[in-house]
């Protein structure tokens, strides 16, 4: 019997609670919202409870959080036009510096896998790169305004300095550096929604992203390198990225997230409609048309609107989600 | 400089009657379901941004563009803008929003769209309008909601 079971229900928060975070060890995670307060929770016991509230960082709301792959720095986006660097250098976590120059929201922040890249995007059209170029010290690279709306998701491919973004204008657009001139540039753009795509996530390979939209459908998009033995055409040496996959008529209102476990394989959607559900690929999926089976389906998962969905890194099949109301869930995956 | 109003003279509608109060109304036995009258009700008086009416006196609100649903927790609302060049289509949506995620239980879903044909950028209005992240960052302007709260306001 595959269900989801509540191992947990935690409020902390009042208001909106937006994003949850998975530390990389998997045994801390954060949490961020309406509140304009970041909270780090961690385990006692059987219990998850409040370890650490960050405040005063965001004078607006902080619609999401990100640990830094190493573990030591999170990084929040907030609708203040601000992303906060945190770190407990000094003992405990402080904000040791600010990022500046969107113009208005910035919507999401992300952590390259090196850990020297971070990337933030937002209301004002743009997605921005950082450097990490000494001890609180951070410098724009490269401004890309690519997309001709709100962005809403940024997201780095799991080994490489290939980034995602996710936008309002109803496409994915993915960007990388070209080590000629490292000028910063728009590589593909992944278009087959038919409304605002609201996050994405890649599997563990990086050869295949997931994304899903308020038109209700996930998309499996996979990555067609040059000289591939399909015969997808290929141009300036840059991949192909094709639509394999639609997930369509599984979910009644807008999906706001997706996590793709990079152990286990499994993807969560967070949806409108209140329900987490759970997708498995087929075991006789083909690679070029792949398919995935609704496995498991939560309803009433929150009494809101689910907002954000993420599988422990760990693999363990806990899974953390959050709504409108405050609440935050802990879950766990059984088979 | 004032702004001059896009509609300059709306056409003004009567208001409809008061709701009747009904012997069932009355029965604390009798469960109450919240029904497209009640949502009517909420937002029939939100003043027009322009003109010193209301959004039923203009028409912009009418019963029988409302669906509720009890049982899907989901409610309806179409709203029909005065011309179909109104800039201020986007702000009545938004005050209808408003109003009803402050009226209505938080287990109803609200969906606020321009009737269908109304507006020159409908699509683009209702999507803004859907958008509850952009709705949430609307809602920590503070001269927007003042504005809201302007309309929302009964007088």
């Amino acid at each position: 019997m595959k269900k989801l079971e509540l191992l947990q229900t935690l409020n902390g928060h009042k208001g909106i609670v937006w994003n949850v975070s998975w530390h990389p060890a998997g045994n801390i995670f954060a949490s961020c919202g309406e509140d304009k307060t970041i909270k780090l929770w961690s385990k006692e016991g059987q219990e998850w409870t409040i370890k650490t509230v960050l405040v005063d960082g965001h004078q607006r709301t902080i619609r999401e959080v990100a640990w830094s792959p190493c573990g030591n720095f999170l990084a929040s986006a907030s609708f203040d036009a601000t992303t906060a660097i945190w770190d407990k250098k000094s003992g405990q976590f402080e904000c040791n510096a600010t990022l500046e120059g969107h113009e208005n929201e910035v919507k999401s922040v992300a952590w390259s896998p090196s850990g020297q890249l971070l990337a933030t995007c937002g209301r004002d059209k743009s997605v921005w790169v950082w450097e990490v170029t000494g001890e609180d010290e951070y410098e724009c690279e490269a401004v890309l305004n690519a997309h001709n709306q709100d962005v809403k998701k940024v997201q780095w491919h799991p080994t490489m300095d290939l980034l995602a973004s996710a936008s309002y204008d109803n496409t994915v657009k993915l960007y990388k550096e070209d080590k000629v001139d490292n000028d910063w540039t728009c590589v593909a753009t992944l278009q087959s929604h038919e409304s605002t795509v609201w996050s994405l996530a890649f599997d563990k390979t990086g050869e295949r992203l997931a994304t899903c939209s308020d038109d209700r459908t996930v998309k499996i998009w996979k990555e067609y390198k040059e000289d591939n033995q399909e015969g997808v055409i290929v141009t300036d040496k840059e991949s192909t990225w094709k639509c394999v996959c639609t997930l369509s008529g599984y979910h009644s209102r807008c999906i706001y997230d997706i996590s793709w476990c990079h152990q286990t394989g499994l993807i969560a959607t967070a949806c409108g409609d209140d329900i987490i559900r759970i997708f498995q690929e087929s075991e006789d999926s083909d690679p070029n048309a792949p398919t995935f089976e609704l496995i498991c389906t939560k309803l009433d998962a929150h009494p809101q609107d689910v907002n954000c969905v993420t599988w422990n890194p760990k693999g363990n099949h806990e899974l953390i989600s959050c709504t409108d109301n405050g609440e935050i869930r802990i879950w766990k995956f059984e088979e | 400089m004032t702004k001059v109003a896009d509609n300059v003279n709306p056409h003004i509608y009567e208001k409809g009657s008061e709701r009747e109060i009904t012997s069932t109304d009355l029965d604390e036995d009798v469960v109450d379901e919240i029904d497209e009258r009640e949502v009517f009700d909420l937002i029939r008086n939100i003043n027009d941004p322009e003109h010193p009416l209301s959004l039923e006196e203009l028409r912009v609100i009418e019963e029988s563009n409302i669906r509720v649903d009890n049982k899907e927790n989901t409610v309806y609302v179409n709203f029909t803008p005065t011309i179909p060049h109104c800039s201020m289509a986007t702000l009545i949506g938004l005050s209808i929003r408003v109003q009803l995620l402050r009226a209505l239980p938080s287990r109803f879903k609200v969906t606020v769209r321009v009737t269908e044909g109304t507006h020159a950028s409908e699509h683009a209005v209702n999507k803004q309008l859907a958008d509850k992240e952009r709705v949430a960052a609307a809602l920590e302007n503070n001269n927007l909601v003042q504005i809201i709260n302007q309309c929302v306001a009964t007088q």
